[in-house]
């Protein structure tokens, strides 16, 4: 196990390469590490060179999630929504934090599947509840809310407290000869 | 905001369940997804004539331990191919902390992993501890280890008790319960609760040990090594449990990490990783304790893997309770650190921090665009904790990541080709919890 890469290090490697693709991002705060906002059609490549080249050897792909930029506009963002990888690299024990930018009126992204495995879940669910989607995993199927669920739970848009899916369920009630009594409920719900 | 329409105006739910009139339908009880099973076979008959058929292991099933639901494809008694479904116990944790403060988040991290809720504790508050730049005591550092490392023996003793229990040997089951009870009284004396501990606050830890933790701790240290010495007699060199156990769901260390496998199952594959070691926090560096691995990448490896860990659990908290200093275990930070109840009540100025912090957030207020990814040790991996801030006292955005989620994504890989009974040995040992699983 070689020395770790600082994440600036690291954006300096990338950047041998693809510097005109990479804007880097140093969030506030004393502890925020920089990292890289890139177009979601350079996303693939730049994972690639992050897993394939000597000096970073990225072997793990931690997670995949989507924030959702509605009410926290980022300049050097600047689309509604992010899709954030969380790298870390076994052989050299740096970890890396990579965003590609994903349009609201178009939101797709191409899928890491083919680089890791762990995209196979972690886009999923990132579908699942943001909507964005990766093309070529070939699971886009709804992970955690059912699969005729008709919204993003986790979009900045989307009510706490549902958008009345609740009392679309049927409801049933037992009368007293033991038949059953069908119908949707009638309560609107708690507003939000 | 404005008012949600209707759930039963049709226009609303644009094209969902109204509109195929399945709500208004009597029969209509919930959906049911087609599986897909990424195997695919002929359906042909076998020499013997038999075809395959299509056989539910839960959501509801002894083996599944939570409401997991496998669907297999079999041939007799072979798996063909399966496919998983998830989703019954999802909550909207990741939700429902976008609308609380981050004081308060930490009862709900209690309910991911419920078998080692003080480590989603701790994760958590390293996380915004870390977002915030606060740091914690001393004394709250190593009580935080001591009570992880007793978290971690918890969900270890559980998950190979039950390892045990899944394939026959229900002993194992009842000696592991046992000494986990004994556990859940030592976290029900430091935290008031067995399961749901809350123990962690931002910038410390919720209240200090009681008079007699020392003793408490002592007792349950010197009978632990011998629970763990007569669980080994009772399972290494066991015929039945070794052919149970070996060559079932095997996974070579290079899959694993493609995969992105963490903990136990990552270490029994072969691949010495410890968030612990590798990017220490709590001070673990100053610990010495070894990472055990182990090279089969099969249940039986994962078994002995964990009470490997559980060896090195131990070893930690005899050196925490060395060295475990006093003082204070909440930071001195009256913006960041709640005060005690006792202050709260007698103390005008406790009581308005208090209100003000529990109220309006404040002092809990990280900059706008502000974010950590922090990474801790959890009995089953890794746990992330991802948090963006956008300046309010909520968090902007809180990812979790569960090692469990990333576990269960390969358990068709690890059953296909199997017989269903390798399924459940199988199922045992990765030590899926539901609750972390869909959050």
């Amino acid at each position: 196990m070689s020395e770790p890469l600082s994440p600036t290090e690291i954006i300096d490697r990338l950047a041998t390469r693809y510097a005109d693709k990479v804007t880097v991002v140093t969030p506030p705060g004393k502890n925020g590490h920089p990292y890289v906002a890139v177009d979601r059609d350079h996303v693939l490549p730049i994972l690639d060179f992050l897993k394939n080249d000597p000096e970073l050897r990225f072997d793990f792909l931690m997670d995949v999630t989507v924030v959702d930029h509605l009410y926290l506009e980022i300049p050097e963002i600047g689309e509604r929504f992010a899709s954030v990888y969380q790298l870390y690299s076994l052989e050299h024990n740096h970890r890396f934090t990579v965003k590609a930018r994903v349009p609201e009126n178009d939101p797709r992204c191409p899928s890491a599947i083919g680089l890791w495995k762990s995209a196979l879940w972690g886009e999923r669910e990132a579908h699942d509840m943001y909507g964005v989607e990766y093309e070529g995993n070939p699971d886009m199927r709804r992970l955690l809310m059912p699969e005729d669920f008709p919204g993003f739970p986790l979009r900045k848009d989307y009510p706490l407290r549902g958008q009345g899916e609740r009392d679309a369920f049927p409801q049933y009630r037992h009368q007293r000869g033991g038949e059953i009594e069908d119908g949707t409920t009638t309560s609107t719900g708690e507003a939000s | 905001m404005s008012e949600p329409l209707s759930g039963n105006d049709p226009e609303f739910l644009g094209g969902g369940l109204l509109e195929r009139g399945k709500a208004q339908d009597p029969n209509y009880v919930g959906t049911h997804p087609e599986p897909r099973f990424f195997v695919t076979e002929e359906d042909d008959e076998d020499e013997f004539g038999g075809k395959t058929m299509v056989l539910n292991l839960g959501p509801q099933h002894p083996a599944t331990h939570g409401t997991l639901r496998v669907v297999l494809k079999v041939r007799g008694e072979r798996i063909i191919a399966a496919d998983t479904e998830i989703g019954y116990l999802h909550t909207g944790f990741e939700k429902l902390a976008e609308h609380m403060g981050y004081q308060q988040w930490v009862t709900v991290t209690d309910r991911m992993n419920y078998m080692s809720a003080i480590n989603n504790n701790v994760g958590y508050a390293l996380a915004v501890e870390e977002l915030l730049d606060v740091e914690c005591p001393p004394r709250a550092r190593v009580l935080r280890v001591i009570l992880s490392e007793f978290s971690r023996l918890a969900d270890h003793f559980v998950c190979v008790g039950l390892a045990g229990m899944d394939i026959g040997a229900f002993s194992l089951m009842l000696w592991a319960f046992e000494r986990r009870e004994k556990i859940y009284d030592l976290m029900e004396a430091v935290t008031g609760t067995r399961l749901t501990t809350s123990y962690t606050r931002i910038g410390g830890v919720f209240r200090d040990t009681p008079p007699d933790f020392e003793e408490l701790v002592k007792e349950l240290l010197a009978e632990l090594p011998k629970f763990l010495d007569e669980l080994r007699g009772m399972t290494i060199g066991n015929r039945i449990f070794e052919d149970r156990m070996r060559g079932v769901g095997v996974i070579t260390g290079a899959e694993a990490i493609d995969w992105g496998l963490t903990g136990p199952l990552l270490r029994a594959a072969g691949v010495r990783y410890d968030v612990r070691k590798a990017t220490p926090y709590l001070g673990y560096d100053e610990y010495d304790f070894d990472v055990p691995v182990h090279q089969n990448g099969d249940s039986y490896a994962r078994f002995l893997q964990r009470l490997a860990e559980c060896d090195e659990s131990i070893k930690i908290i005899e050196q925490a309770m060395e060295r475990l200093p006093d003082g204070p275990v909440m930071a001195d930070d009256k913006k960041i650190a709640l005060p005690e109840k006792d202050e709260v009540y007698q103390n005008i100025e406790s009581l308005i921090h208090h209100f003000k912090q529990i109220m309006f957030g404040h002092g809990v207020l990280p900059e706008r665009g502000a974010e950590v990814y922090v990474a801790t040790e959890a009995p089953n991996g890794e746990l992330g904790y991802y948090i963006t801030s956008d300046g309010e006292m909520n968090a902007y955005k809180t990812r979790v990541r569960p090692p469990s989620l990333y576990h269960f994504a390969v358990v068709p890989r690890l059953i296909e080709g199997g017989m269903i009974s390798d399924a459940v040995a199988t199922l045992s040992t990765l030590n899926i919890i539901a609750g972390e699983l869909d959050r």
